[in-house]
């Protein structure tokens, strides 16, 4: 596991796992002590990082939505959520929390809140 | 035994030579092997839309016109990466590198040109880059990761759009540009003063009339020197002062070159047997560097070559369109003033829109458009007639109000059969109202991939839509509101999966691609829906597309509100054994399941599962998959039948296990449920079922259509039958035509009431050799199924992608 220094804020950037662990457009949860993270592999290769909890009343997991682009459906409630922002798209509203993630030596780093 | 075929072999794997390959095909098909080199290691793709890839609207893979595919279905040996070196014109032998020698009857070359580069020190430095293909679009999109600022040399068509792109990746854009004004070639001043001002707007800047000396830096560029002393700080230099016919080949090999390879008017070089088509050559003094003349070009070539009756070529009106998104620029034919010119011009400097046009002796000659290029294609229809301008193109060409305004309708009524819509394909209004008539075309997609109108640049896709809204009148007024399967696209089902037939495609982002989806991507409502027509039309080409499927289908499991899943083994018949009821108590008290529920269909569910543990459920449950979260066939529903039933006639449970057994797994348009009766009394409750059967002494009836969930519908009597063969082998093909025509999602309830009763029963039952092909389908379909929870057990690599429980310990 590795640990980099983010720079201004204080988060810290914690490997979740190699890429190729992570198919493309299929969403995967890893838990990180007490949270669990959903990762996004795009078609074009980039990396999102949400919190898997849907913005939506009911809750639920976000891991296991389809993915189209940098958009997520939800698997629950077919909200369209902006991988990058977390923001759900109209007509519906809502926000998802998201965290910075970036490829670094085929691993997939996040950063978390220290 | 048929004649020994002609070798084609064409140089040069871009549009021009493509596209007459494809007309080659459609005219004649089987007379040539076909042989294609490129230097590229790609398949065809649009060049012209390169600006959109650099641009960030597009990928590479949107921009690909002929895939893989398409080459070896066609037959055509296709040599990637593959440099042709030599051509021997005695020997008829084209050399290529890495050793290949390939003879040819018939020899196209379809070069294209190359980037000027000037001829200025530095100009081998690093970070100094063309913009005419894929690879150069990769390296302007990976410099903008690293560096900030570009230098773009030359403020034409080529050196503009890249500019944008450079703009539009975060770079600082700089246009140098040797001549006062932009575009000086298509433009006039005033037109390239409205739009420098607009590209400024959007974030360029320009150095205009500065001549670059040199390129500074040692082995990476860092700037430019210009002819005056001042600098220019640049990480990249992208170099968009011309292109040159790529003409080296053919010159070493004899052919006449002069600025291009010269043709005659069929595109015959100087050697007997070869041709050139595009920006390589040069007909009649001059050699084009845009797409339409090379379309027209192609098309005649074609026909010459498969022994088609053909006009010969006679010369193309230039015109050029900016793709910039959001400047709207068209220019066409004469653009400068001059005193043997009539000149009609009207600038609005409040909606930025500037119009001219300009006629000799009362012809027109030529246009300028900008900020509204909707007459693009009108004024350049003008100019390729010669049209002399009268009281009424005027009034419409100056927008003059006074009610003599035409409506878009009335100025495609007005349009002569023989003008062209689509300049870029050579498609006529004529033709284009032809295939609406003849072939029942009903939208501006079906026309496009039929006659190929829209097809590149896209500019008379409005022309061609009002055509349809003026061929079919108010069956297409719901123009607007014709909706698609969903909102990636205006196309319906049946042209969808038409097209998946016809154009044999393959994977749902080919689909997309190719039916020129909105969203590259998709929707969760089409990309399902695209996976479902794929495994139905291609049951045994078509490999799953996982990532396509909703999360229950892609995990075998239902997922609920709180992420947990529901797990329902298959009990065939509603039949279950003490073994597997002990299992399955087992597992639940095992993995402390909250709930165990009896389904309405007959089975158990077992409620409350953690996704990392349904593999192991799966396993120690040791029963097929029950398919509850599916597209497919659930329960087959029975009454206790003739085995113990003091009033059963037939054998209701051994008939559903085997029609469960049968039809299992199989994808479907949406669930599909049956019921089996040993006699009327029907306790298994056919009424309700998509398909239901009901026992008789003398044998079965079958009902069809039924429904009891969100719009309860009672079946119909589709027939009756003797034997239970007679009963597999007609619901086989009803539900294989259910499969083969319904909606995504659409329960068979409301596909009969779409198509009728009768149709599915000519379908079906009258239609013998219709339901012979049926049958012969699903079965071949049926051969492909597997347990999906057997599978994933034994998978290691699906079991730990889709199933995987990964915590990290922190610290």
């Amino acid at each position: 596991m590795s640990h980099t220094e983010a720079q201004g804020t204080a988060v810290r950037y914690v490997s979740v796992g190699k890429l190729e662990s992570f198919p493309t457009r299929v969403g995967r949860a890893v838990k990180v002590g007490e949270q669990e993270i959903a990762i996004f592999r795009t078609t074009d290769n980039a990396v999102f990082a949400l919190n898997n909890v849907n913005p939506h009343r009911k809750g639920g997991p976000l891991s296991e939505g389809i993915v189209s682009g940098h958009s997520l459906y939800d698997p629950l409630y077919d909200t369209k959520i902006d991988l990058a922002t977390g923001a759900v798209q109209a007509p519906d509203t809502g926000q998802a929390i998201t965290y910075p993630a970036v490829i670094e030596n085929d691993e997939i780093l996040v950063g978390l809140p220290a | 035994m048929t004649a020994p075929k002609e070798k084609l072999v064409l140089i040069g794997n871009g549009m021009a030579g493509i596209n007459t390959i494809e007309h080659i095909l459609k005219l004649a098909k089987s007379r040539f092997d076909i042989i294609v080199f490129g230097s590229e290691p790609y398949p065809n793709y649009n060049r012209i839309m390169l600006s959109y890839v650099l641009e960030g609207s597009k990928t590479i893979d949107d921009i690909i016109l002929n895939n893989w595919s398409w080459y070896e279905e066609n037959g055509i040996k296709l040599h990637t990466g593959t440099a042709v070196t030599r051509i021997d014109t005695k020997e008829r032998i084209v050399y290529a590198e890495n050793g290949i020698s390939q003879p040819y009857d018939k020899l196209i070359i379809a070069t294209g040109s190359n980037p000027i580069v000037l001829p200025v020190p530095g100009k081998e430095k690093e970070g100094v880059i063309g913009f005419r293909d894929i690879g150069d679009c990769s390296a302007m999109i990976h410099a903008s990761k690293n560096y900030g600022r570009a230098a773009v040399i030359g403020g034409g068509l080529l050196g503009l759009e890249a500019a944008k792109g450079l703009v539009n990746l975060g770079m600082k854009a700089t246009v140098i540009h040797l001549m006062p004004d932009l575009m000086e070639r298509q433009l006039d001043p005033t037109a390239s003063a409205m739009l420098k001002a607009e590209l400024e707007r959007q974030g360029i800047e320009f150095k205009m009339e500065a001549q670059t000396a040199e390129l500074l830096g040692s082995d990476r560029v860092e700037g430019v020197r210009f002819k005056d002393g001042s600098e220019l700080e640049a990480d990249i230099v992208v170099m968009a002062v011309g292109i040159r016919p790529n003409t080296a080949l053919a010159a070493e090999a004899g052919l006449q070159v002069n600025r291009g390879i010269v043709v005659d008017d069929y595109m015959q070089t100087s050697e007997p047997d070869v041709y050139a088509v595009g920006e390589c050559n040069e007909h009649r003094g001059i050699a084009y560097g845009l797409v339409a003349p090379l379309f027209e070009q192609g098309q005649i070539l074609a026909k010459h070559l498969a022994g088609a009756e053909t006009q010969p070529y006679e010369g193309s009106v230039l015109s050029t369109k900016l793709k910039i998104s959001g400047v709207d620029v068209f220019s066409a034919g004469r653009f400068m003033d001059s005193p043997e010119l009539k000149v009609l011009r009207k600038q609005d400097e409040w909606k930025n829109v500037y119009k001219k046009l300009l006629l000799e002796d009362g012809k027109v000659v030529g246009g300028v458009l900008f900020g509204d290029v909707t007459d693009s294609a009108v004024v350049q229809q003008w100019i390729k007639n010669g049209v002399t301008l009268n009281e009424e193109l005027y009034a419409e060409f100056m927008g003059v109000s006074g009610g003599s305004e035409k409506s878009p309708l009335d100025r495609v009524a007005a349009m002569s059969d023989d003008e062209i819509v689509c300049g870029c394909n050579g498609v006529s209004k004529g033709r284009i109202l032809e295939v609406i008539k003849n072939d029942g075309l009903t939208t501006v997609d079906e026309i496009k991939s039929c006659t190929g109108a829209g097809r590149s640049c896209g500019g008379c896709i409005p022309t061609v839509s009002n055509l349809l809204q003026l061929a079919l009148g108010d069956s297409y007024a719901g123009a607007g509101a014709k909706t698609g399967i969903c909102g990636c696209t205006t196309l319906s089902r049946d042209e969808i999966v038409a097209a998946i037939r016809e154009k044999r495609l393959t994977t749902t982002r080919e689909i997309m691609h190719v039916l020129e989806w909105n969203q590259t991507e998709g929707c969760s409502k089409c990309r399902p829906a695209l996976n479902y027509f794929l495994n139905m039309v291609w049951p045994k080409e078509h490999e799953d597309e996982k990532d396509s499927r909703f999360v229950n289908e892609r995990l075998n499991a239902n997922i609920q509100k709180d992420g947990t899943y529901t797990v329902i083994p298959r009990m065939y018949g509603g039949v279950t054994t003490p073994q597997e009821l002990q299992r399955i108590a087992d597992v639940a008290v095992k993995y402390d399941l909250p709930m165990v529920k009896v389904t309405g269909g007959q089975r158990i569910d077992l409620i409350g599962v953690k996704k990392e543990d349904l593999p192991d459920v799966w396993k120690e449950l040791d029963m097929p998959s029950g398919y509850g979260y599916a597209k497919a066939l659930r329960t087959v529903k029975t009454c206790v039948g003739s085995l113990y039933c003091r009033f059963g006639t037939q054998d209701s449970i051994g008939m559903g296990i085997t029609l469960e057994k049968m039809f299992e797994r199989l994808d479907m348009p949406a669930k599909l449920k049956m019921a089996v009766n040993g006699c009327p009394r029907n306790c298994a409750e056919s009424c309700t079922k998509d398909i239901g059967f009901v026992g008789n002494d003398g044998g079965w009836e079958i009902y069809v259509g039924g429904n009891g969930g969100i719009k309860p519908r009672i079946a119909d009597l589709l027939c009756k039958v003797k034997t239970d063969d007679e009963l597999i082998e007609i619901t086989a093909a009803y539900v294989q035509l259910y499969r083969e025509t319904a909606n995504y999602l659409e329960r068979t309830s409301d596909w009969i009431e779409r198509l009728g009763l009768d149709w599915v029963k000519a379908s079906v039952l009258d239609d013998i050799e219709n339901r012979n092909g049926l049958t012969a389908r699903i079965y071949e379909a049926l051969e492909g199924v597997k347990d999906p929870w057997k599978r994933v057990v034994e998978d290691k690599v699906e079991r730990e992608s889709y199933y995987g429980n990964t915590t990290l310990v922190t610290n």
